[in-house]
């Protein structure tokens, strides 16, 4: 019996910082085995648990894209005891990876629909993810318009700067970056929060659109009207749930909402799923 | 199926042919109770008595399990997590009550669900053959029938012993069973005609009944903004007994614990009741008040296993929590509540939720 | 004790009638032999589901940490009044916030002795007149009162509240030859060998359920150490090094302030006889510094302040 508990073991490639605090650290893992890799095929939306010997485990989304071969990439945020210590580890340091978990963005329903993307901060990951994998030239045909809002409070604190700068250039897909305040006179793109620039530049929704939306709780809370009022149904819209794991398979109980598991029926639901389901996230 | 007669002067020379294949489980009295434990050579398990104060869930779910272990220290291995040696010989589980072997059954629907199995729960399940025994004297808080299970249930047995005074008659109801029943020696078949009258005796004698058909087509929502929650939830001091003692309760953490430049990373029994359950690393916690952890449970017990499962709720009726809650907070009282909402009164009130 | 309950029952209604209080907590009927419910009531009218008799041990105190109400009223016995001066002297609730309802305690039932001594599944128990009838499928036995008690109970010199705004009978008379601390001495007497094997007994059925310290009044820290992540104290599983840690520690932690209500030993789900560590504190403040808790609100705990004639030896 395949034991769902056993992280594959990986090595650490690279590390590149995101944030002007230094909080925020994109992690490069290459796999020590090169079957797991085949094992861990996934798909954009999906997490995994990074485990750390001696320290614990965490689940964090799958900021590499599928069609990125031969290594894959997390973005982590420092707030607690395992993540702390993943920050202070060197290129080269051995750790563990479990998945993919979780349910990913429903990409059979989006094919042939055009996609908004509306995002918040370091909640981004799993959004560049789904970026790459739809621009990649034998996806891309498969999607009508794909338009991003996507915002930080500052700069400093946007990810994947230079990937954001290649996207905005090209004709393919329409980028909206916005941060919410700068004192930077060169600042090209838009200024003020996810919500109202939603408003402003994203495209009406229809029966054939979809929006994914991936950002801390208030952006979400205020970014919903705004979908509403565009013209998503509840639907229509795709939200990525956090909450407090362990196992990630669904079988230790604590990330339940209702009759959800968050780790394994999620943690991607749809906003009318959501509305059935107590708000205990 | 056979049904195979064992006089009681043959039950411990059947014990001790068992011995040469399996381990032997059953219930032993510790001071006042009885826990399930392995017996010892030439020690028999406790049949005449109520029940286990602790469920033998922690037969197939430990406590405390070890899942892996690493070494911290510099070198080809570090970091690296490696399984720890088990120990999955056949065992036989003597004397377990069908409640708590339906019990097992539901809660194999968590640890193999489809997209994942867990190995160490369902390789202990599986190398256990369970020997079951009727119960013939239920007691005042058992309500085994309410929740989907009898005091001759026979889901999640291999063999149902019923007590015939001098004798035992055997009620062979697997493979597994038979397999069993065969390397102890007990093979004289019987007639198995006193059974149906004791499972009905049996089952007039249980008192306390409680109301469960109106949980699966309540609203979610309803139930869960609902006003008595407050009174209920009242006496709760939030202690983690009623999770612990549950046959039907499967939650669990998991803990790296390190000595210097080794460490083992663990599982434990967890409570929805405690605190920290649900607590971010932000510190924002979504059931942050003993309110919200008691109706979790209840609801989880009572509706969404329900919702999901479709096999009824997620509770045998073994009567344990109702008897060792400190302070009396009884699961039939709350279920009776629950299944007698009122629904257009609700409606009203619903809107501003 | 019965006549307790009208008079309870009538100062509830009373109180909550003229709305000197927002609620009242108190005991309700339970639904097994032996066990009563904690529960609050907001309104007159259900004053009469409240209830009082020797199965009030539950501490009440446990339920007042931190609540918001402008007013409450609450039933409180000896040690109950014990632990409220405890939780105003710590700041968890304060003075004017309480309307006590003071019951001059004759002592709860110890469950665990009567159904030791059972022969079977216990159907009722009746108190009557110093007399306790205990009542099975077979059989009834009937028992002095006296010698089922809960054992902190046999030896409590404060039965009577401590403090209190009304009170439901007159106040019983304190026990005096009794010793509450003849089990700690004998444990002292014991020698090295003796004391190790006795804790390791007393401890190894721990199943870390925390229910001890949660039907503990005192225990009211938002994050309890065995909870704590950064950094972690201590394990969770049942090493007994951490089993251990874990009961000596909070013994420690309610040093002094622990007024030997019973809550903790009535929740335990294995039995386990905890009070043994605490006692063992409470006689060491006894003897240092002639403390008891929660006496009387005008008196700091012995571990909040220091007197220039403490001992000190452990200064050399």
């Amino acid at each position: 019996m395949e034991n769902p508990y056993l992280p594959y073991p990986v090595r650490i490639d690279d590390i590149i910082v995101e944030s002007e605090d230094r909080n925020l650290k994109t992690f490069k893992f290459v796999f020590l085995n090169p079957e797991d890799e085949k094992k861990f095929a996934y798909r954009a939306g999906q997490f995994a648990e990074l485990s750390i010997a001696g320290k614990g485990e965490i689940p964090i989304g799958i900021a590499s894209s599928p069609v990125e071969k031969g290594f894959i990439k997390f973005t982590v945020n420092k707030a607690g005891v395992v993540t702390s210590h993943l920050h202070n580890m060197q290129v080269g340091d051995v750790m563990g990876v479990r998945g993919p978990l979780g349910n990913s963005y429903p990409w059979n329903m989006l094919e042939g629909k055009n996609v908004l993307i509306v995002g918040g901060g370091f909640a981004f990951t799993t959004l560049r993810s789904s970026i790459i994998y739809m621009l990649d030239p034998a996806n891309r045909p498969k999607f009508g318009d794909i338009s991003v809002v996507y915002g930080a409070r500052n700069p400093g604190m946007l990810l994947y700067k230079d990937e954001l700068v290649e996207w905005e250039k090209r004709d393919d897909i329409h980028m909206h970056i916005t941060v919410d305040g700068t004192d930077d006179p060169d600042w090209k793109y838009n200024v003020g929060f996810v919500p109202p620039i939603t408003e402003q530049k994203a495209p009406q929704g229809d029966e054939n659109s979809f929006a994914i939306v991936c950002g801390p709780p208030i952006m979400i809370k205020f970014t919903q009207p705004v979908l509403e009022k565009l013209g998503y149904d509840h639907d229509h819209i795709i939200l990525s749930l956090e909450n407090r794991m362990k196992c990630g398979i669904g079988m230790c109980g604590r990330c339940g909402i209702g009759r959800e598991l968050v780790c394994k029926d999620g943690p991607v639901f749809t906003l009318k799923q959501i509305n059935q389901t107590p708000r205990e996230y | 199926m056979k049904v195979i007669k064992i006089d009681k002067t043959e039950w411990t020379k059947g014990l001790d042919a068992l011995r040469g294949d399996y381990r032997l489980f059953g219930p032993v009295k510790e001071k006042e109770y009885c826990n399930f434990k392995e017996l010892a050579k030439g020690e028999s398990p406790e049949l005449d008595m109520p029940n286990t104060r602790l469920s033998p869930k922690s037969l197939v779910f430990p406590q405390s399990e070890a899942m892996m272990a690493y070494s911290l220290a510099p070198g080809e291995d570090q970091n690296i997590c490696k399984e720890v040696p088990k120990d999955y010989s056949p065992r036989a589980i003597l004397g377990i009550r069908p409640c708590d072997a339906k019990a097992m059954v539901l809660v194999h629907m968590n640890f193999d669900n489809g997209d994942y199995q867990d190995p160490y729960w369902l390789n202990l399940y599986n190398a256990s053959t369970f020997v079951g025994q009727a119960c013939d004297k239920p007691c005042g808080t058992c309500f085994c029938t309410s929740a989907g299970s009898g005091p001759y249930n026979e889901q999640g047995l291999d063999v149902l012993l019923s007590d015939q005074g001098d004798h035992y008659l055997a009620k062979v109801l697997t493979e597994k069973g038979q397999k069993l029943m065969a390397a102890a020696g007990w093979k004289s078949e019987a007639d198995g005609q006193a059974l149906a009258g004791k499972k009905t005796a049996a089952e007039t004698a249980i008192t306390s009944q409680v109301s469960t058909d109106r949980l699966k087509s309540l609203d979610t929502m309803e139930l869960h903004g609902a006003d008595f929650w407050e009174d209920i939830s009242f006496s709760c001091i939030n202690c983690g007994t009623c999770t612990f003692v549950c046959p039907t309760c499967w939650c669990f953490d998991i803990q790296d614990e390190v000595y210097g430049k080794r460490g083992v990373r663990t599982r434990n029994w967890d409570s929805c009741m405690f605190p920290i359950f649900s607590v971010h690393t932000t510190g924002h916690n979504p059931r942050g008040t003993k309110l919200q952890r008691l109706r979790q449970r209840f609801m989880h017990k009572l509706k969404y296993f329900v919702d999901k499962y479709d096999q009824g709720i997620m509770c045998v009726g073994c009567g344990r929590c109702v008897q060792q809650c400190p302070v009396n907070i009884d699961i039939r009282k709350v279920c009776e509540t629950m299944n007698s909402l009122d629904s257009e009164k609700f409606c009203a009130v619903q809107q501003g939720k | 004790m019965i006549a307790y309950t009208e008079k309870i029952r009538e100062t509830a209604q009373r109180l909550l009638k003229q709305c000197q209080v927002e609620m009242v907590i108190g005991f309700r009927a339970g639904s097994m032999p032996m066990m009563n419910e904690p529960c609050f009531i907001r309104k007159p009218e259900d004053a009469g589901q409240l209830v009082w008799d020797s199965n009030c041990g539950i501490n009440l105190a446990n339920y007042l940490t931190d609540r918001k109400e402008g007013k409450i009223g609450i039933v409180a016995k000896g040690c109950d009044s014990r632990n409220i001066v405890t939780h105003i002297l710590e700041n968890k609730i304060k003075r004017e916030q309480l309307v006590i309802i003071g019951v001059p305690c004759q002592g709860m039932i110890d469950k665990r002795r009567i159904t030791r001594k059972a022969p079977g599944e216990i159907l009722e128990v009746i108190e009557a007149d110093g007399q306790v009838t205990v009542k099975t499928a077979t059989d009834a036995q009937t028992y002095a009162k006296a010698d089922v008690m809960q054992s902190n109970c046999m030896v409590c010199k404060h039965r009577n509240p401590v403090v209190h705004d009304e009170m439901v009978a007159d106040p019983v008379p304190e026990q005096t030859d009794v010793d509450p601390y003849e089990d700690v001495k004998a444990i002292e007497a014991m020698t090295s060998e003796e004391k190790w094997k006795y804790f390791d007994e007393l401890l190894a059925p721990c199943i870390r359920c925390y229910a001890c310290r949660n039907a503990c009044p005192l225990c009211y820290c938002p994050t309890c150490f065995v909870d704590e992540a950064k950094p972690q104290w201590m394990g969770k599983s049942q090493d007994p090094m951490d089993v251990r840690t874990f009961h000596f520690l909070r013994a420690y932690h309610c040093a002094g302030r622990c007024t030997d209500c019973g809550a903790c030993e009535r929740a335990c789900p294995v039995g386990i006889n905890m009070r043994t560590l605490t006692k063992k504190l409470n006689k060491d403040c006894l003897d240092l510094y002639g403390w008891e808790a929660g006496l009387s609100l005008d008196s700091r705990p012995a571990l909040d302040i220091y007197n220039p004639n403490d001992p000190n030896e452990f200064i050399k």
